[in-house]
């Protein structure tokens, strides 16, 4: 018979932690689980489907011949002098990151409401596994994007209406800021479903206006100057403005918008991980 | 050396009438009659609910402690809030070491996965690094008997493999405390007692072992020392033999078992049987191997009854018929019974090893068949000292329990 000896670890149970702590040892040590949590969703989001991971590519392939007919042709809505189908390839691809890291975000404690009952692991790896595994789906879309590019660059005249440089590898760091916006929303509607569930029914009507608010399908040069205000509170604004200037080299960027943004992101990240981590603490009495 | 688990004054209040989800009319609501000061609507948040109250108790390294109490005493609440699921209103626990909980299995199984993925991502979710799984994936997959289906999706399992597999990966598990919450309540019997074996390694390794169950075998096969809750305090600290007799002489069992919503039942509905209530004769006693019963079932008819017989079977989860009371070879039921009313079946001692019994009822009019209820309600039947050395058979073995005795003849030859 073994005894294992006494270790200085320790776990303290007791009301009311700190909601601000985050214990990053305990997310460390459950690495593993955030791995195998975006392999799941991975093959459990497109296993059985005939297409497969192409299914990331047919969603925003639709979505930009509909906006180029519906708001390039029908409604006449400028695309900065850029290919419109390249503009909108471009901007959904941030857009649909920010999207679906919200919608699946704010989702943590409902889908999880069983799992989180019967089990404990460090709750912020679930938001961070889809933050992650929503990479997978961009990266799709980011080739596709990489395709047209070359094809309207290199065959047709448009070629020289746009371009890019090395400004491109900033790319990783605009994703970084997106992510924030959208996890750091994403947790508080999650904690506030997680209290309200009426609050389920609001989410898919805060991303459509969240759409319209934000410069996805005309570009920030269209909004009118006296409209310009209301345009630049969204932190989401200066981020689809910089998409487009990393890597068609065409974009608004004031930077005073941009400081505001990077703040307001910063902000909506903490904020969400404090009240997510004070709703975790008995979110399941209520369930 | 301290102990491993110390808790101190550990309550849990709950809020009835706020438990499920609350919607933001409730409490915009109730904000508003506070603010005007009115308490018209306390009927919202008026119970507070304590599940524990003030527990206080230590466990020592290597020990494996079951915690018994009736429904609602707090054993969940208690795993949960050392499980950190939950967190306490008030006191404050300390574990020296690594827990793991085991209050389902097979938490976080996804059905398209396959069993290979499933095992990884559910050791995971436990609290496995994935080296180790990898390390013990074959002994796991041994285990669980599933070595034909490893690859293909758990959602093709039968519930069976599906279980064996899910508690195959917490049976592998290391950590230095285990909090368990009855899972061994599944599979087929010889898995059960595969699993009951497992449970005794892991303590045999010096491994600490807090134990939540229903079943009195399992907690006197494996547990050295006992809690028994009351209503979230802890009424009994010791050992298990002393604590489980005290749960059972203490603890008030009878449940009423409602037949008139039942839909799967024969008979020319002439008259029905619409409850059953099952019981120890000595009054507030659980069902145990001594016990005499007490059966009651309530009918009801459109008018007066002649010539009625009331069967009731008893059988084991193999369907294999044990007891059978037949009112008509006995007798006692009157001629005549009034369209409504109660009639009460007691036997003698019961004699059954522990473990799960079934009943079916039958009411007959003369030779006609009125109402007949299979698997109409059932009960459990808890260890006691049935022979003074307090050790019975368990239910796998033999269902019957006789005295006897034995003795060695020296001059027999």
């Amino acid at each position: 018979m073994t005894i294992p000896k006494e270790s200085d670890f320790e776990i303290r149970i007791r009301p009311n932690q700190s909601w601000l702590r985050i214990d990053l040892r305990a997310i460390w040590e459950f690495r593993d689980l955030l791995v195998l949590l975006v392999r799941r969703d991975f093959v459990a989001r497109y296993q059985q489907t005939a297409l497969g991971p192409a299914w990331a590519i047919v969603q925003p392939l639709v979505m930009t011949i509909v906006f180029t007919l519906v708001f390039g042709k029908f409604a006449g809505i400028s695309t900065d002098g850029l290919p419109p189908i390249l503009f909108y390839l471009c901007s959904l691809l941030t857009w649909n990151y920010h999207a679906q890291t919200l919608q699946l975000t704010a989702g943590t404690f409902t889908t999880n409401a069983e799992l989180f009952g019967k089990v404990y692991f460090p709750r912020l790896v679930v938001p961070l596994s889809i933050a992650l595994s929503n990479l997978i789906g961009f990266l799709i879309q980011a080739a596709m994007l990489a395709l047209f590019w070359c094809y309207y660059k290199f065959f047709t005249s448009a070629g020289a209406s746009f371009g890019t440089d090395a400004r491109a590898l900033l790319f990783p760091l605009l994703l970084l800021h997106v992510a924030a916006v959208s996890v750091g929303s994403g947790l508080l509607i999650a904690s506030c479903t997680a209290k309200y569930r009426d609050l389920q029914h609001v989410l898919p009507l805060v991303v459509q206006v969240w759409l319209y608010l934000t410069p996805v399908i005309y570009p920030l040069s269209k909004v009118p100057a006296r409209w310009q205000w209301a345009v630049a509170l969204n932190p989401l604004a200066p981020l689809l403005e910089m998409t487009r200037y990393l890597l068609l080299g065409r974009g608004e960027i004031h930077p005073g918008q941009y400081i505001y943004s990077v703040c307001i992101s910063a902000f909506l990240l903490v904020a969400g991980v404090m009240i997510f981590q004070r709703t975790e603490r008995t979110f399941i009495d209520t369930v | 050396m301290r102990p491993i688990i110390e808790l101190q004054g550990i309550s849990k209040k709950y809020q009835l009438g706020r438990i499920g989800s609350t919607s933001i009319r409730d409490s915009v609501e109730r904000s508003w009659n506070r603010l005007r000061g009115k308490n018209g609507n306390h009927r919202v948040c008026r119970s507070d609910f304590w599940a524990l109250r003030d527990l206080s108790f230590t466990i020592q390294r290597g020990e494996i402690v079951g915690i018994i109490g009736q429904n609602g005493a707090g054993k969940s609440t208690l795993l949960k809030i050392l499980s950190r699921i939950t967190e306490p209103t008030k006191g404050e626990a300390t574990l020296r070491g690594r827990a793991a909980s085991l209050l389902e299995v097979g938490t976080g199984f996804h059905p398209d996965l396959s069993g290979r993925e499933n095992i990884f991502l559910n050791g995971a979710i436990l609290g496995m690094r994935t080296k180790e799984i990898r390390a013990k994936f074959d002994e796991i997959v041994a285990f669980s008997e599933v070595e034909d289906f490893i690859d293909t999706p758990v959602k093709r399992y039968s519930s069976g493999m599906y279980v064996r597999l899910a508690f195959a990966v917490a049976a592998h598990l290391e950590p230095d405390i285990l909090l368990v919450d009855e899972v061994l309540a599944v599979g087929d019997a010889a898995f059960q007692k595969k699993c009951l074996g497992k449970m005794g390694d892991v303590a045999r390794q010096g491994r600490t072992v807090l134990f939540v169950s229903h079943n009195m075998a399992s907690i006197l096969a494996l547990c050295e020392r006992v809690i028994l809750l009351n209503a979230g305090t802890m009424l009994d600290n010791g050992p298990t033999q002393e604590v489980v007799r005290e749960y059972l002489k203490s603890t008030i069992s009878q449940e009423i078992v409602a037949l008139d919503q039942r839909a799967d039942r024969s008979g020319d509905g002439s008259a029905r049987m619409i409850s059953c209530k099952i019981e120890s004769t000595e009054s507030g006693h659980l069902v145990s191997s001594t016990s005499r019963m007490k059966f009651s079932i309530a009918y009801k008819g459109d008018r007066p009854l002649k010539h009625t017989r009331f069967l009731v079977t008893i059988y084991d989860y193999t369907n294999t018929g044990i007891y059978l009371f037949d009112s008509d070879a006995v007798g006692g039921i009157p001629e005549v019974l009034p369209a409504e009313g109660v009639v009460t079946c007691t036997t003698d001692p019961i004699n059954l090893t522990p473990g799960r019994c079934y009943i079916n009822l039958a009411l007959f009019r003369g030779t006609a068949l009125a109402d007949h209820i299979e698997q109409a309600a059932s009960f459990d039947v808890e260890a006691d000292e049935f022979y003074s050395t307090g050790r019975v058979p368990p239910r796998e073995w033999v269902l019957c329990l006789l005295r006897h005795k034995w003795s060695f003849a020296e001059n027999a030859r």
